[in-house]
């Protein structure tokens, strides 16, 4: 049996007095109270958001996708860059949960719930694009490899966009294996404390009747382990995939190696902005600050200015490769990107991508929480912008200059995007009041190492010799067993 | 469905828990399970539990789905229906590693996410008997299983020598049934001290 110890070096993951009572009490508390105002406000606004989503994208179907900007020269318009960048948003999670699990990184646990909801929300969004951007929706199982009547016709294997129907579907499907596995434990809670018999009746059923015996422990972390080995590859195989409907088709600007490391990257990056986007509301709101730590948020920020550097280098790489080719087709389209009718988007990317997170090499900025939410709306807008430089100025000037054309999205398309805000926030509110927002199994399992109090008491630990420690060790667990965490 | 009669401990640290399951096993009851809130590593080893085989069921839900993959792909683009695409060969095996990699991490999954449910006998509509409704919140309880020869008083005063906080003797269903969370069972009321 080992002891219970972490360096002081480490700061805590989770701040407060705290027992396992009390982290029960903090997380599960909202889900039994009635929401506030600002919930109610939020989720009406989200809803109402959904709705007029459901009506362009209902008069997109009705009228055909003539309602949308896409021409002949750029088919890919808005629809394909939101795709894009909410598969993008939706990386974080996964990364969060399964990467950061097998990197034994402890923070992830105050995170990583939210993040994975998050995730899942996102990749729910992005799937819209693709399904209605087909225009003959009604034809869209046509994509899957089913027995059929039309000569026997099977979907093309070789081509990325099917490829990129198996990434997504099995991405959303395996998020949501590992977010519900993980969610079993916290359901069972609410169930043994409801004081309704609704509340019992239901928490008792997506609990799957879940009590926690040592088998079903030993299993649990069995599963969580070899979900998140799987779960690392795949969460880098489908940005990669999303980076190979552009990388293998032959049109200047898109045609490079370069794409899968920098669309993962990028994914990375953006998805993590979203997660505290929404950790510095919810935290807030919810009064969980002592589990979502300045800790927490700062170790996010620490990605994000990695990811934004390596975005960053990607960025350079493209246009020096562009003019190392020497290829004028290459050459012709970087330019038109820095300086042709589409400037502000690329500079837009630029300045939130690449120079903006740089402020994140400050200490005190990374631990400035209205600075860190500011900076997160930045980086997405910058993500969302890299996305629109690589569909549309790499498309608005083709091969003849006579179909050379400029795009600007129509009500719809901008009705469709505000739409899969509605479906993500209306979502996530319901997570929000529903669903127990911080693992608490999880924060329990690390209570002992990283709670603030538990730390404290460990001082004296801390100070002693290594004879002095080891006779602990031997002495300590078989006497003196009723010891208090101790209190300040 | 077999009603039996347990002797049940709370404890409220996991560090008196372990000494105990230690001075239970040495002592002769059968523990019937151990319910903690959250993960406790090293109380499977300490109850002799054996180790859980789940990964190799996952391998090989994996491998099925590469298999699957790589042989449903081949029969269609070199047999079923060839077609030339972009110059490629009908059989093009580079160009289905994507599917092929998505297959097996989708099969392994799914397959392993229901074998974890079915080993662990939970499904929605799956009820079981709690002994405690803090089981999940704060406490780790250990129940031992009685049999008509074993004294309810000598096991009681035994768990409270362990460290115990709470002891009872309940009356349950060992094993799981299909049932309403928010209803108490026949055999509860009957039973109910």
């Amino acid at each position: 049996m080992h002891i219970k110890y972490e360096s002081f070096v480490r700061e805590p993951l989770v701040d407060g007095n705290k027992n396992y009572h009390q982290v029960s009490e903090d997380i599960i508390g909202p889900i039994e109270r009635k929401p506030g105002r600002m919930w109610y406000v939020g989720f009406i606004f989200s809803v109402i958001l959904l709705l007029f989503g459901i009506f362009s994208v209902t008069w997109a179907v009705y009228w055909g996708l003539g309602t949308w900007g896409v021409n002949r020269t750029v088919g890919w318009g808005w629809d394909i860059t939101n795709f894009v960048w909410w598969i993008g948003i939706g990386h974080a999670g996964t990364l969060i949960s399964a990467i950061l699990l097998l990197f034994r990184q402890g923070w992830r646990t105050g995170v990583n719930r939210a993040a994975e909801a998050m995730t899942i929300f996102a990749v729910m969004c992005a799937g819209q694009f693709p399904i209605w951007h087909m225009g003959r929706v009604w034809d869209g199982f046509w994509v899957l490899p089913l027995p059929n009547t039309r000569g026997a016709l099977w979907p093309n294997f070789d081509s990325p966009l099917l490829w990129d129907v198996f990434a997504i579907s099995t991405y959303f499907t395996v998020s949501l294996l590992f977010w519900y596995c993980g969610l079993l434990p916290d359901f069972a809670l609410i169930r043994d404390r409801a004081k309704t018999k609704l509340r019992k009746l239901l928490y008792g059923v997506a609990s799957f009747g879940w009590t926690g015996t040592a088998k079903n422990w030993q299993r649990h972390e069995a599963l969580a382990l070899v979900l998140a080995g799987l779960s690392t590859p795949l969460v880098l195989s489908v940005h990669t995939i999303v980076s190979f409907d552009f990388a293998t088709s032959v049109i200047p600007g898109w045609h490079t190696t370069i794409f899968p490391p920098y669309f993962v990257a990028g994914a990375v990056f953006s998805g993590f902005a979203m997660v505290n986007t929404l950790l510095v509301l919810t935290r807030k709101i919810l009064h969980l600050e002592e589990y979502i730590t300045i800790g927490h948020l700062e170790a996010m920020n620490k990605i994000i200015v990695l990811t934004g550097s390596i975005v960053g280098v990607a960025y350079l790489t493209e246009l020096f490769m562009s003019w190392y080719s020497q290829s004028w087709g290459e050459m012709a389209a970087f330019q038109w990107r820095i300086m042709g009718p589409y400037w502000w988007s690329y500079w837009a990317m630029m300045t939130c991508n690449v120079v903006s997170p740089q402020l994140f090499w400050v200490k005190k900025l990374r631990r400035n929480v209205p600075f860190t939410f500011v900076m997160s709306i930045v980086v997405n807008i910058g993500m969302w912008f890299e996305r629109f430089v690589i569909i549309v100025t790499s498309t608005y000037r083709d091969w003849v200059p006579g179909s050379w054309a400029y795009y600007s999205p129509t009500w719809p398309e901008v009705g469709f995007y505000l739409g899969t805000f509605g479906l993500f926030f209306t979502c996530y509110f319901l997570f929000a009041k529903y669903f127990p927002v911080i693992a608490v199994a999880e924060i329990k399992f690390v209570l002992k190492t990283s709670g603030d109090n538990y730390k404290r008491g460990m001082e004296r630990i801390d100070n002693q010799s290594t004879e002095e420690f080891v006779h602990l060790v031997h002495t300590h667990h078989e006497e003196e067993h009723h010891e208090e965490p101790a209190h300040h | 469905m077999a009603i039996k009669k347990f002797a049940v401990a709370a404890y409220d640290d996991e560090e008196v828990l372990f000494p105990a399951v230690k001075k239970v096993r040495k002592s002769g009851y059968k523990i019937h399970d151990i319910y903690t809130p959250f993960a406790v590593h090293g109380l499977d080893e300490e109850m002799g539990l054996k180790g859980t085989d789940l990964h190799i069921a996952g391998f090989i839900y994996g491998l099925c789905g590469t298999s699957t993959a790589v042989g449903f792909i081949s029969w269609i683009f070199t047999s079923d229906w060839p077609i030339i695409y972009g110059g490629k060969p009908h059989f093009a095996l580079p160009a289905w590693i994507p599917i092929t990699f998505e297959l097996t991490v989708l099969f392994a999954a799914v397959g392993m996410t229901l074998t974890f449910c079915y080993l662990n006998q939970i499904m929605p509509g799956v009820k079981k008997h709690v002994f405690h409704p803090r089981q999940s919140d704060d406490l780790f309880v250990m129940a031992i299983e009685l049999n008509n020869h074993t004294s309810e008083e000598e096991a009681i005063a035994f768990l409270k020598a362990t460290g115990a906080k709470e002891t009872s003797i309940q009356v349950a269903e060992a094993s799981w049934w299909y049932g309403r969370w928010d209803k108490k069972e026949p055999y509860e009321l009957q039973h109910a001290r």
